[in-house]
């Protein structure tokens, strides 16, 4: 590193090639994206996932287990009820494996939800008196999630070993799934946590809004008992083309595989994304004075 | 580029007043408002929200290398300028051009979190404040030792006093080493001996050539710290002067030079009801209001009010401070017993409050008179820091044989016996 010296400008231009310059100036309409800014604070976005992870399990008494002990405990009560009780169809798979293979990405994007639309309220210490991407904080609220996840998808290795499944080759696109899964997350996240800065009741909305999503994902049951005509329909839930991509790739069940289903999926997570990221341009500057 | 850092041209910023309680508390409402506005024909609920101008048409320039002060009164608009500079809000209307990296310092220790280490909290802050991992790795035993608090350094911080909290907090912040830092009173922190500390470091951050932008109310670190001051008032910008200059304008201004002030009717406006002050003044001992006073000569301090409905418990008191900011006395008018018994219950109608200040207790100097009037642990209804400013003259004080100045607030005539044995 070299030492400029602040009081020779000529040294110091030389040293550091262009003075990065700023202009500051009223927000008109729909600002740009910015993302270049994004860019030059990468480590804070590393630094704040880091920090979530850090102190989401503190001073808790089972720790980072509570990442395996609601999805399990989840899918022992769907299996029960679910699987042996109703009767539900598992598309050939054994019921446990069926759904914790759908519990396992939901988790990661309720609990997303639930983080990130209280991530600009929670931390309004910081937005009122320092400036960085306020995108930061509903980004790392999602990645944050990502170790959970990973945490969760060690007892599936598990169950997939007990049950004799082997991986199916198309296990490769699981990661495409899985950031189908962070782009929806994210584009909800940025809607949410925008409009919680202005409206409150975002507060209230979430837990019911994961409920009643919840519902409309093929968790508890396949998206095979949607009739043919509804599919379609039913896809325009991204989370739909998440789970069924799961259990295509990790188990093998036909309704995940590539299709029309996939592509609007797709499509919704995008527009979800996208329309969440100039929402929260859009709103960003009222952030300080109104927080 | 040139040697400009900062360039402000008519900066402003308005806020609606009132509106983040009633404007957006609920979607609902919000919704309906939405709703219903475009099929009202008078649309006067939007233009019933008052607005206030917390800065307007400031402009001026800060040359690379430069440390300059910005004071003013609470509520001014300094630190809604400096939240425009360190981009945490924008502007409502005009520009501001800044060349190089900025480093805000509003507040020390943003984003600390409670259940992670001195240590961890070293690398959370400093990301938050714009450094690189690399530079926070570099600095991190400095950073360290500066604190003072190696041993707790991987302890949580949440088990920290406050004062080892605040000087980790500053030791952090003291060692960003942006080309422009925007510093707003975090040295009114810890006790004296970390301030001292902390002022030395902002000595050096100046000699080191950086751009600062130095708001405070402390006027003796203004003095010491910068050469140029901007004087805020009111959301505008009074004046820009050498500091000495700026510091005697700001602590005289809109305070009479004639002893006497009486509040206008904007600054009436913060009073609460019943309460309405009228006005203050200085009296010397031929009973002429004036507004330096000698330090042999016992004065006057009049303070006239009315009150509308009668009030319970309510004493007027003044704040006599230097105008460095250091506190002489504190002094109300229910203070003696019998007074607070008559008063109890003070009726509605025109009143003055007066105060002898004795002979022979203030040292030379200018002195800066607060004006207060409350109800003990009830209600505050007015309050003005600088109401009035007055000088001391120790022409004929005790001691005056020495032409010295003397170190101290007051300079009592005290009696003294010499004895030889």
């Amino acid at each position: 590193m070299i030492n400029a010296s602040g009081k020779d400008p000529n040294m110091q231009s030389i040293v550091k090639g262009v003075v990065q310059t700023t202009i500051i100036k009223p927000p008109s309409g729909w600002s740009a994206l910015n993302l270049r800014d994004l860019w030059n604070y990468r480590e804070l976005i590393y630094f704040m996932t880091w920090r979530d992870l850090k102190v989401r399990y503190k001073q808790t008494l089972l720790g980072a287990s509570w990442a395996i002990i609601k999805p399990v405990l989840t899918m022992i009560v769907f299996t029960i009820f679910f699987g042996n009780l109703a009767g539900v169809p598992s598309d050939g798979v054994p019921y446990p494996i069926f759904s914790y293979t759908g519990l396992l990405p939901w988790e990661l994007f309720a609990t997303a939800l639930a983080v990130a639309s209280r991530s600009l309220v929670q931390n309004r210490h910081m937005i009122t008196k320092i400036y960085f991407p306020r995108m930061i904080l509903p980004i790392s609220s999602v990645l944050a999630g990502l170790a959970d996840f990973c945490i969760a998808f060690l007892v599936l290795i598990a169950m997939m070993v007990y049950y004799q499944f082997k991986p199916t080759g198309d296990i490769w696109t699981l990661p495409l799934f899985l950031i189908l899964a962070l782009i929806t997350a994210l584009g909800v996240g940025l809607w949410l946590s925008a409009m919680n800065v202005l409206y409150r009741d975002i507060n209230y909305i979430t837990p019911f809004l994961v409920q009643f999503w919840m519902f409309i994902t093929p968790i508890a049951y396949s998206s095979s008992l949607v009739p043919e005509e509804w599919q379609v329909l039913y896809s325009l839930n991204p989370m739909v083309a998440v789970v069924e991509g799961f259990r295509w790739a990790l188990l093998g069940t036909s309704q995940g595989a590539p299709s029309i289903t996939l592509v609007v999926s797709t499509a919704v997570a995008l527009l979800l994304l996208i329309t969440g990221l100039l929402y929260f341009r859009r709103t960003e500057r009222l952030f300080a004075d109104m927080v | 580029m040139g040697d400009i850092a900062i360039r402000v041209d008519n900066i402003g910023k308005q806020y609606r007043i009132g509106a983040p309680i009633n404007q957006y508390s609920t979607l609902r409402e919000s919704i309906s408002e939405y709703l219903s506005l475009p099929w009202q024909k008078n649309r006067s609920l939007r233009g019933t929200r008052e607005i206030l101008w917390a800065l307007r048409n400031v402009s001026f320039e800060v040359t690379q290398g430069q440390v300059l002060g910005i004071i003013g009164r609470n509520g001014a608009g300094k630190s809604t300028l400096l939240k425009i500079l360190s981009r945490v809000t924008e502007p409502s209307e005009g520009l501001a051009e800044i060349n190089g990296r900025v480093g805000s310092l509003l507040e020390v220790g943003t984003g600390f979190h409670p259940e992670l280490t001195g240590r961890e909290n070293i690398y959370l802050n400093g990301a938050i404040l714009g450094m690189h991992r690399s530079e926070i790795d570099r600095k991190l035993d400095e950073i360290i030792d500066f604190s003072e608090v190696e041993q707790f350094i991987d302890t949580p911080i949440k088990r920290y006093s406050s004062g080892m909290y605040l000087r980790l907090a500053f030791a952090v912040a003291a060692h960003l080493e942006p080309e422009i830092l925007v510093v707003d009173e975090v040295l009114a922190v810890g006790d004296a001996e970390f301030q001292r500390k902390c002022i030395g470091k902002m000595s050096d951050v100046a000699l080191e050539g950086r751009t600062v932008l130095f708001v405070s109310h402390n006027m003796s670190a203004i003095l010491r710290l910068t050469q140029e001051t901007l004087v805020i008032e009111k959301g505008l910008l009074v004046l820009r002067a050498l500091t000495p200059t700026a510091i005697d304008y700001y602590l005289s201004r809109g305070l009479s030079q004639e002893g006497k002030y009486y509040w206008k009717e904007e600054e009436i406006a913060n009073a609460e009801h019943p309460f309405r002050p009228i006005g203050i003044r200085i009296l010397n001992n031929k009973n002429e209001i004036c507004d330096t006073v000698r330090s042999i000569e016992p004065f006057r301090l009049e303070i006239e009010y009315t009150l509308d409905e009668p009030v319970t418990g309510l004493r007027i008191g003044i704040y006599l401070m230097t105008t460095r900011g250091e506190y002489v006395f504190t002094s109300f008018d229910t203070d003696d017993l019998e007074l607070f018994e008559t008063y109890s219950i003070r009726t509605a109608g025109h009143y003055i409050s007066r105060c002898d200040i004795p002979a022979n207790l203030l040292n030379e100097g200018s002195y800066c008179v607060g004006v207060n009037a409350s109800s003990y642990r009830v209600r505050r209804y007015f309050q003005d820091d600088q109401a009035l400013t007055f000088s001391v003259d120790a022409a004929g004080a005790t001691g005056m044989q020495w032409p010295e100045p003397r170190l101290g607030l007051i300079r009592p005539r005290l009696n003294w016996e010499i004895e030889e044995i």
